[in-house]
């Protein structure tokens, strides 16, 4: 259906491959993620589905292919420029920084405010724009009662969630959530899933890698399903459910 | 000229071999720079030089200096690495710093700034070969290095503890499974780098028939450099780089003066670590595993 | 020597030595460990000398231009150092500092080893001017947007440069910023004691500045004046230990690793003296 719209979709990887030496991580694969789309990669363990996410924000560079942002290309960029550029996303093993409070992650996620001057400036003085960003992602994730905790210290739950509020706060176009419920339970997974749809109603595009199926299916408007870097069935999650390559794929390995 | 150049060069050289050798074996096997092994070198040339001045032979001079240093490096080992070795290598290295200052300072006030110096000649004589002269005690110097290394190449290609220390080097935990006691090793592996590191010491005091608490700052710091150069992964790229820098300090020396030196040396090994940071021996790049 | 100018003279050794301190702890912030700054602070010193003596401009432009042309190599520095990690980049700073040392050895221009004379001097509060300055300096630009990028780039630089914060410009601009701090405590150094040399900008120069970061606090710059303060002071309490206070060092060096890796001062310990400061 987007692919009627004059005005390209936000996310597009254009038969990407990513080799390692001899080793195909990524075959020719092409996906799509529309704007205020929440999108999900699925697949057995060790399909690519990570190392896309690594093509996609510039870890990786792609052997070959394009990644696109709203139709301009973003293939070989520095990471921190396509980050600028509105992608960002959270990492499998959690990725905070460890000495600084939930605030700060807040904060300092936000170089693209502010002119130089006013970011050697104190951030409370010279940039009040960034503090009023900051404090509505706090309230947004419900984190104000933990905002001057060091963020390593918090439980695993709300580790989690200060990482997608970090991801947020610079208002991206697109985000990238790597196994954004792993190990939670059902409470926590259920609000987690909230925060998405509201960020997906706020015009947040989000892809999505989750083992989780029933989190998966009860979420995303559409699946890609990888298996050995290549990509084997996409479609809405009904159809994917009963996709007879799918089933194989994940029946042949032992979850 | 020139050959007699490449003689002194290579006599340098050798020090500098057994000292990097020392240097490679920690840092091959733990990660850790041990900046304390400059000390070791120098320590070890003060326990020879007692052990000279006491009119005994010259074998026990050499061994009272590997086993003084090697002792140091156990004491080393415990104090300064032990309740480190989880913390980034960064940490440990500092800590290490700080037993550098301590032995210098140590050595300082027992033996004094001004350089001990040997009376008599020890080895006075001097062989002609041709237009080159080699002195006995540089044909020591290039004897005993050679022995050395050969005993450490025996130990740690054909014995256990060899293949423990190799073990440990590609893979802590694996080695640990494996029944290799990682505390012992780092132990063994200490106190061998110090032993390497004292003899290198004492040959130097026979060479220059002088020692002082300097020498460690002045020779076994570009100790460093050689085995930057050689390869920090893989311990045996000092067999080549120490007798290439060697000879390299002493032609700058001949041929554009004493003050350079230096430049000269570290010069070398700022362009390897970033041109080739693996070394001259280091293998690809990809090729980081092999370390010992 | 009088009293007072016995110390007069240890307070700016403290001055300076807190210069070059907060030269290292500007570098380590983003987690580099510089073990050459002495290398930076002999640039400084012998080129303000150089324009104060043969050139004849007063200090202050001296220092300043010295420190511009060390921030530029600071940054040239930099960007090599980038490639290189932890014990890399520590052992290369070691060589680039030994370099720059035997370079002045060898630069008979400016007296190569018998060292350089003919500055004018300048008093010990001249330099804790210079010293207050730079350390308040410091102190404001770590309540700032830039520090906290810093911090990000110095706990996570991959995370960091996922987040959009340009690791590279962040890392080599610590380099630039702290070798300019340098300069300014070589040449304050060159102008006190009206004579310098080579043997002077050594490793172990540049071991004294990580030692008192590494001991006063290595997380916050006031941790540099503490460390300045415990390495140059200390020594005078304890008169006992006169020969042996290298060693002391050396055990109150390790000591600190063991029991408070982060040295004296840190930011909760500052927050508990200061609760005014932001959270």
């Amino acid at each position: 259906m987007s692919a009627m719209l004059e005005t390209p979709p936000r996310l597009q990887l254009d038969r990407v491959s990513k080799l390692f030496g001899g080793v195909h991580a990524l075959t020719d694969l092409s996906l799509q993620v529309a704007p205020r789309q929440i999108v999900g990669v699925i697949g057995p363990n060790g399909a690519g589905k990570t190392t896309t996410f690594n093509v996609i924000t510039g870890a990786y560079r792609a052997s070959s292919g394009a990644v696109m942002l709203d139709g301009k290309a973003v293939t070989d960029e520095p990471s921190h420029r396509i980050a600028r550029a509105g992608i960002m996303r959270t990492f499998q093993n959690i990725r905070l920084f460890a000495d600084m409070t939930v605030w700060e992650h807040l904060l300092v996620a936000q170089p693209h405010t502010g002119s130089a001057l006013q970011r050697l400036l104190p951030t409370r003085l010279a940039n009040p724009s960034a503090i009023a960003r900051a404090q509505e992602v706090l309230e947004f994730f419900e984190l104000g009662d933990v905002r001057n905790r060091l963020a390593r210290s918090l439980p695993y739950g709300l580790q989690r969630k200060v990482e997608m509020a970090r991801a947020v706060t610079a208002r991206p176009k697109l985000l990238l959530l790597d196994e954004p419920v792993a190990g939670m339970n059902h409470d926590e997974a259920e609000t987690i899933r909230n925060l998405m749809l509201k960020l997906r109603d706020d015009g947040l595009s989000i892809l999505l890698i989750e083992h989780d199926m029933a989190f998966v299916m009860n979420l995303c408007d559409n699946l890609y399903v990888l298996d050995f870097g290549v990509l084997i069935a996409q479609g809405r999650p009904d159809e994917i459910r009963v996709n007879p390559a799918v089933l194989d794929a994940y029946l042949g390995q032992a979850d | 000229m020139l050959i007699q150049q490449l003689v002194n060069g290579l006599t340098l050289g050798a020090v500098y071999t057994l000292i990097a050798l020392s240097y490679s074996l920690v840092m091959g096997i733990l990660g850790v720079l041990n900046l304390a092994i400059a000390e070791l070198f120098m320590l070890g040339g003060y326990f020879g030089f007692a052990v000279v001045l006491a009119q005994l032979p010259l074998p026990l001079a050499l061994i009272a200096g590997m086993a003084g240093a090697a002792l140091v490096a156990a004491i080393i080992e415990r104090i300064g690495y032990q309740p480190f070795r989880t913390a980034p290598v960064v940490t440990p290295m500092l800590s290490t710093l700080g037993f550098s200052i301590i032995l210098q300072n140590i050595a300082t006030n027992i033996w004094g700034s001004d350089p001990l110096q040997l009376t008599d000649e020890v080895f006075a004589e001097r062989f002609d070969i041709g237009a080159v002269s080699i002195s006995a005690i540089q044909l020591t110097v290039l004897g005993a290095t050679i022995v050395l290394v050969a005993l450490l190449a025996f130990l740690v290609q054909r014995t256990s503890i060899g293949r423990a220390l190799r073990a440990v080097a590609e893979n802590r935990d694996v080695a640990r499974l494996l029944g290799v006691s990682a505390g012992r090793i780092t132990l063994i592996a200490f106190m061998l780098s110090g032993s390497l590191a004292g003899a290198a010491g004492v040959l130097i005091g026979l060479h220059y028939a002088a020692i002082t608490p300097y020498i460690g700052v002045e020779i076994g710091l570009k100790a460093i450099a050689v085995m930057v150069v050689g390869g920090t992964t893989r311990i045996w790229g000092a067999l080549i780089a120490g007798p290439l820098m060697g000879v390299v300090e002493v032609m700058t020396v001949a041929y554009g003066g004493s003050q350079i030196r230096d430049f000269v040396v570290y010069g070398f090994m700022i362009l390897i670590l970033l041109l080739r940071p693996q070394g001259l021996l280091g293998g690809s790049r990809r090729n980081q595993d092999q370390r010992v | 020597m009088t009293m007072s100018m016995y110390y007069a003279g240890i307070f700016a050794d403290v001055g300076i030595l807190l210069l070059g301190a907060l030269s290292v702890y500007i570098i380590l912030s983003t987690g580099q460990l510089s073990l050459g700054n002495a290398g930076f602070m002999g640039i400084g010193a012998y080129l303000t000398s150089w324009l104060t003596v043969m050139v004849g401009l007063p200090l202050t432009p001296s220092l300043l231009i010295a420190a511009i042309v060390a921030g530029i190599i600071g940054v040239v520095v930099g960007f090599p150092a980038l490639r290189l990690k932890g014990i890399y980049l520590a052992m290369a700073t070691l060589g680039f500092g030994e370099m720059v040392r035997s370079f002045f050895l060898n630069f008979s221009a400016m007296g190569g080893p018998e060292g350089f004379h003919g500055m004018q001097h300048v008093s010990t509060g001249t330099i804790w001017i210079w010293a207050i300055l730079v350390l308040v300096l410091v102190m404001v630009l770590e309540t700032s947007q830039i520090w906290l990028e810093i911090r990000a780039v110095r706990d996570d630089e991959t995370a960091a440069g996922l987040v959009g914060l340009n690791a590279t410009s962040i890392k080599v601009g610590a380099f630039g910023f702290g070798a300019a701090v340098a300069a300014i405590a070589g040449g304050l150094f060159a102008h006190h004691h009206v004579y310098i040399e080579p043997g002077n900008f050594s490793f172990e120069r540049s071991i004294d500045f990580v030692l008192a970061v590494i001991l006063g606090g290595s997380t916050v710059a006031p941790g540099a004046l503490a460390g300045a303060v415990i390495l140059v002071v200390l020594p005078e309490y304890l008169r006992f230990l006169a020969d042996w206070r290298f060693a002391a060092f050396g055990a109150l060096l390790i000591g600190m690793l063991v029991v408070r890796r982060q040295g004296l001062l840190d930011r909760a310990l500052l927050r508990l003296a200061l609760p005014s400061s932001p959270a």
